[in-house]
């Protein structure tokens, strides 16, 4: 079956090759268990008395709940408790809340108004899946139709219907100051007026399932030690055990949270609604509860891949050369955050995709929309982007007249080079992958071209170098309800600053750990690092200025997977810098030209804004800091007191 | 709500159980008997991942009324393996890689299965066509298919 | 809740039906709504009458029992005629399961074995001795009433029948449309043709504007030209997952095409 290749003489200088796994073929530890059929699922566990538990569920895109008739139901055979959103302790929640990232805009079980159709507004559990389904069907339920948005662009407009009330614009709050991520490197409007050509391109992937084999459930038992079990499909068991502590507004220590064998996962199991459903129905209860998505539910509320749209516009110089490029994304969350918001940043991160382009600048927008919310999916923020950036290279190569794997191997990045999220790039090979790629195709390259090496020529002069960034201040929160905002960061009007070539940013991450010891130290996981790392101040400690000795007021940088190397302080980026940022009313030392505005918006993918130099610093208590958690007494309970569900079937009967 | 008593053999073993009136045999096999290794993928007939054998014709064991297999022979993957050794067929698939998730893997054991015992050659058609009915969300079907072709090989080496 | 009746034969069970009951054969429509639960559903009715299963020849007719599954007419000698239509159906497991019978009340987009049948222009044996045209029991077949016991139809000329079925995923795709076509030829020009389409209407229709245009044409590219302009006229085919409903009614002469010209 080996269709692999390995190229052990690419860059063979970079490795010690004495790989004794890789390469060879190898069982894996669990198959006994699935070719005998004895892997255990979530559902491979039996109780006695299990429970079923069922939603009611809106069957409009949008519409508020005038009133339920639960009475036919509570009166059929079987049902032994009617769930409704007062039953939920804390009933609203944001899956990133657990690091600090977002605003809780989501109800377990919605209590007025339904943003999308199949979300849940009832539950009922009953003594049997049969029951508990006959019963979702008798409750009747009066609902006020809604005006509804299918798409992101639309929902942008000023006149809107609003989908998410924490979310009144329809798009995320990015770092409470705009209604996008922004990307600045360099000016692209430069870029643009120096180009031979223009080539723009819009590119659109709709929602994908992830459609596991194995639906989406839990089953919860209260167990003898006055914890509950819970045996669960996720894919983000820790995720799925704190969402469900914070909804349910229980100590962790109380849930027994049993997962890790997922029949089939894809990102589509994260999302952490099944765990306290099922929890919450066993506390009900005082019995096993499961709760499980049918295959219909799983397609209808389970999130897929949310639905991207971007449209890329490219200067290119006769000979190939990109030398500008400009993003406007929309991602469509659905009606509530979820993992978009999130998918963004990372994205963001990835552009201008794995080329050198001097300047590139990206408007994305995370838009609410009254579809199914979207989360995880393989390689999620970055496929979408990447479609379209391979399509676009096509479409310039055509424009260009040119090799469509000549034009990459022009741009291709190098290791040495800086790239838009002001990240150094290294272990750089898609220059070696185009002509490994174009070899095994038969498709002739010219010698130049087979030459290049990812190796060599890159981290040179304006390769290497952060270029002085135009800014804007353009999409600000709220600014699109009240008339229409050019989307795209070339369309960009208003004041503009400059940030001095060569400023860095300060990583921005997302949750503080809450003690010191939690760092993770590169050094100790076996990273090799060329430069000293500096651990960044756990938050909740006094916060250390940076001691990256920039005179700049070191604008916050984006930084969605390397915190580790992050020399500043620790922020959550939902809020504004606290006063132990760098000093952000520091004169940056090239003084921006007297006619232009003073630099707001950073360069980069900013994360954690700081404010305008030339304003004053915010106070503390304008944004807060939120304080990082803290049990107010130390777990204790559960810890050393092993327990079992009583409800637990004694045998396997076979 | 009156139950049904149904008796059938199980991995030849025989086996009494009340049924439900209206209840499926995937579920009777799971909750009823306790045999967990075929799967609920869709309840519709749509996956696969619950098919079983029914006097060695593959079934698909959730739009099966249980009652129905009254003094009927069923298999399940839970029983493929005979003896201290797995099946050739369970040892093919380990070799070859072909479970990931493992969700899909007993329901294409019962297909292979059917399929090698009146085709014991088969193309890799032949195959395909087996296997058909069964969706497979990881792996992807090619080291299955290998697995299969694989396992075919060995036990007509063996039969030689 | 839900009960399960068993009856010896099949009139018995045909009396036995009535409302919230449904005929179990095959199983793989019944049991599906009865593992959703479906609140029509409250009654299964079914028989252990063998009669209802298996394929004979009477009076120069095929006779096929409802209860037969797909797996038997691909195996029984006398419906080779039907084999490539019944391996269209599912996968193994389903064929072992899924039965003629059950085909012709199957909701869109399944029911091929219906379109084929409907083309060979079947009738329909009713448990209470009656006769019914196919297309007059598919026409009124969410009607509560009767059980079909068995199929009947006159063997075509050799030849002379068609089928095809349309589907993204193969082997075992659901269909965009189901065509088949029975198109005899006695004089060389078509003559009494019938063709009839799966999924592109609430059940299998029978396409009379297409028969009428092939009436005396040829079977070439030319002969079947006006076939082909009124391939989808009249209809507004149903629109799915699998296919929008303009979809279906713009690539309907490409598949009519093939269909009657046997292209690949």
């Amino acid at each position: 079956m080996s269709s692999i290749e390995f190229r052990k003489d690419l860059f063979a200088d970079e490795r010690d090759d004495t790989l004794v796994e890789i390469g060879k073929p190898h069982q894996r530890q669990d198959i006994l268990g699935h070719v005998t059929g004895r892997t255990k699922y979530y559902d491979d566990h039996l109780f006695d008395g299990l429970l079923h538990m069922r939603c009611v569920r809106c069957p409009h895109h949008h519409a508020r709940i005038r009133s339920i008739d639960t009475s036919a139901a509570k009166r059929m055979a079987g049902v032994v408790r009617i769930v409704r959103p007062a039953d939920v302790p804390r009933n609203l929640n944001t899956l990133l809340s657990l690091i600090a990232f977002g605003r809780d805009d989501e109800a377990l079980l919605q209590p007025e108004t339904c943003a999308y159709r199949g979300e849940p507004v009832l539950a009922i559990i009953a003594e049997t899946e049969r029951a508990a389904r006959l019963a979702c069907e008798a409750v009747q339920v009066s609902w006020e139709v809604l005006a509804h948005v299918l798409d992101v662009e639309e929902a942008l407009a000023p006149d809107a219907p609003v989908v998410n009330p924490e979310y009144p614009n329809n798009s995320f709050d990015y770092y409470d100051r705009y209604d996008h991520q922004k990307l600045r490197f360099g000016d692209v409007e430069a870029g643009f007026s120096q180009a031979d050509h223009i080539v723009e391109g819009e590119y659109q992937m709709s929602p994908i399932e992830q459609a596991p084999m194995e639906t989406c459930g839990a089953i919860a038992a209260p167990e003898t030690n006055d914890r509950y079990v819970c045996h669960t499909a996720t894919q983000a068991l820790f995720f799925s055990l704190g969402t469900t502590a914070k909804l349910l507004d229980l100590p962790s220590s109380r849930l027994h949270f049993i997962g890790g064998t997922v029949g089939g996962g894809f990102g589509g199991k994260v999302d952490s609604i099944v765990e306290p459903m099922a929890v919450l129905g066993a506390r009900l209860t005082g019995r096993p509860v499961k709760f499980m998505w049918d295959r219909p539910e799983e397609m209808q509320v389970g999130a897929p891949r949310g639905a991207e749209r971007w449209r890329i516009r490219d200067g290119v110089m006769a000979d190939g050369r990109i030398v500008a490029r400009s993003f406007t994304g929309f991602f469509d969350a659905g009606a509530y955050t979820r993992l978009s918001s999130y998918a963004i940043v990372k994205g963001v991160g990835h552009l201008p995709g794995p080329y050198t382009i001097p300047n590139v600048a990206a408007n994305v927008y995370c838009v609410f929309t009254n579809r199914t919310p979207a989360t995880a999916m393989r390689g999620f923020g970055i496929t979408g982007v990447d479609f379209a950036i391979e399509c676009q290279m096509d479409r310039v190569a055509e424009a260009a007249g040119l090799d469509p794997i000549a034009l990459r191997l022009i741009n291709a990045y190098r290791d040495g080079d800086m790239k838009a999220h002001r990240r150094v790039a290294k272990n750089t090979a898609l220059i070696e992958c185009c002509q490994v790629a174009a070899q095994k195709a038969r498709w002739p390259l010219p010698a130049e071209l087979e030459r290049l090496s990812s190796r060599e020529g890159g981290g040179v002069g304006d390769r290497a170098a952060l270029p002085e960034t135009v800014t804007d201040q353009v999409g600000r929160i709220g600014e699109r309800r009240r008339g229409p905002v050019p989307t795209a960061p070339h369309e960009a009007t208003g004041p503009k600053g400059r940030v001095a070539a060569g400023t860095q940013g300060v990583a921005a991450v997302a949750a503080a750990p809450q003690r010191a010891d939690m760092q993770i130290d590169p050094a100790r996981i076996g990273h090799r690092t060329d430069t000293p790392t500096v651990i960044p101040a756990a938050a909740g400690l006094p916060a250390q200025p940076s001691p990256q000795s920039s005179p700049q007021p070191a604008p916050l940088s984006h930084s969605a997977s390397t915190p580790v190397r992050s020399p500043g302080p620790s922020l959550p980026p939902g809020a504004a810098a606290p006063s132990a940022a760098p000093p952000a009313a520091a004169p940056p030392t090239k003084a921006p030209p007297t006619t232009a505005p003073p630099p707001t918006a950073p360069p980069g993918a900013a994360a954690g804004q700081p404010p305008a130099p030339g304003s004053p610093a915010p106070p503390a208590a304008t944004s807060p800091q939120p304080a990082p958690y803290t049990p107010d007494k130390p777990f204790t309970r559960g810890v050393n007191r092993p327990g079992v569900s009583r409800f637990l079937s004694g045998t396997r009967r076979r | 709500m009156p139950k049904t008593p149904v008796t059938f053999t199980l991995n030849g073993a025989e086996t009494a159980v009340f049924v439900d009136p209206g209840a499926n045999l995937l579920d009777v096999l799971r909750r009823g008997v306790g045999d967990l290794s075929p799967k609920q993928g869709c309840a519709q007939g749509g996956c696969g991942a619950c098919s079983v054998r029914i006097d060695g014709a593959l079934h698909l064991a959730c739009l099966t009324l249980a009652e129905t297999v009254e003094a009927r022979r069923v298999e399940t993957t839970g029983g493929l393996q005979q003896g201290p050794e797995p099946h050739p067929l369970q040892t093919a698939f380990m070799e070859c890689f072909a479970a990931q998730c493992g969700f899909c893997t007993p329901g294409m054991l019962m297909a292979a299965k059917t399929l090698l015992e009146r085709d014991p050659a088969p193309s890799r058609e032949a195959v395909i066509e087996a296997i058909s009915g069964n969706l497979c969300r990881c792996t992807g079907y090619e080291p299955i298919i290998e697995a299969i072709l694989l396992a075919a090989q060995r036990m007509q080496g063996r039969a030689a | 809740m839900l009960s399960v009746e068993t009856y010896p034969s099949a009139a018995e069970a045909a009396r036995a039906l009535g409302p919230g009951a449904r005929f179990l054969a095959g199983g793989t429509l019944v049991m599906r709504d009865a593992n959703f639960a479906l609140p029509g559903l409250s009654r299964i009715v079914r028989t252990t009458d063998a009669s209802l299963r298996g394929v004979r020849t009477d009076r120069g007719e095929i006779v096929i029992g409802a209860a037969t599954s797909m797996a038997e007419i691909i195996a029984h000698p006398d419906t080779t005629l039907l084999a490539p239509v019944a391996r269209a159906i599912g996968g193994p497991a389903l064929r072992n399961m899924a039965s003629v019978g059950g085909n012709l009340f199957a909701p869109h987009p399944y029911g091929d074995f219906a379109t084929a049948l409907l083309a060979l222009d079947a009738r329909a044996q009713m448990a209470d001795g009656a006769e019914i045209a196919l297309s007059d029991l598919l026409a009124r077949r969410d009607a509560p009433g009767g059980l079909v016991t068995a199929l009947r139809l006159a063997r075509p000329d050799a030849g002379t029948f068609r089928f095809r079925k349309v589907a993204r995923v193969k082997p075992k795709g659901v269909s965009v449309m189901s065509m088949a076509a029975v198109l005899p030829r006695p004089a060389g020009r078509i003559a009494g043709a019938r063709v009839a389409y799966g999924a592109m209407a609430p059940t299998p229709i029978r396409m009379p504007a297409v028969e009428q245009a092939l009436e005396g044409a040829t079977l070439d590219a030319a002969g079947i030209a006006r076939a082909l302009a009124v391939a989808a006229q009249g209809l507004s085919p149903p629109q799915d997952a699998l296919a929008s409903s303009w979809y279906r009614a713009e690539v309907a002469p490409v598949h009519l095409r093939r269909l009657l010209l046997e292209e690949r």
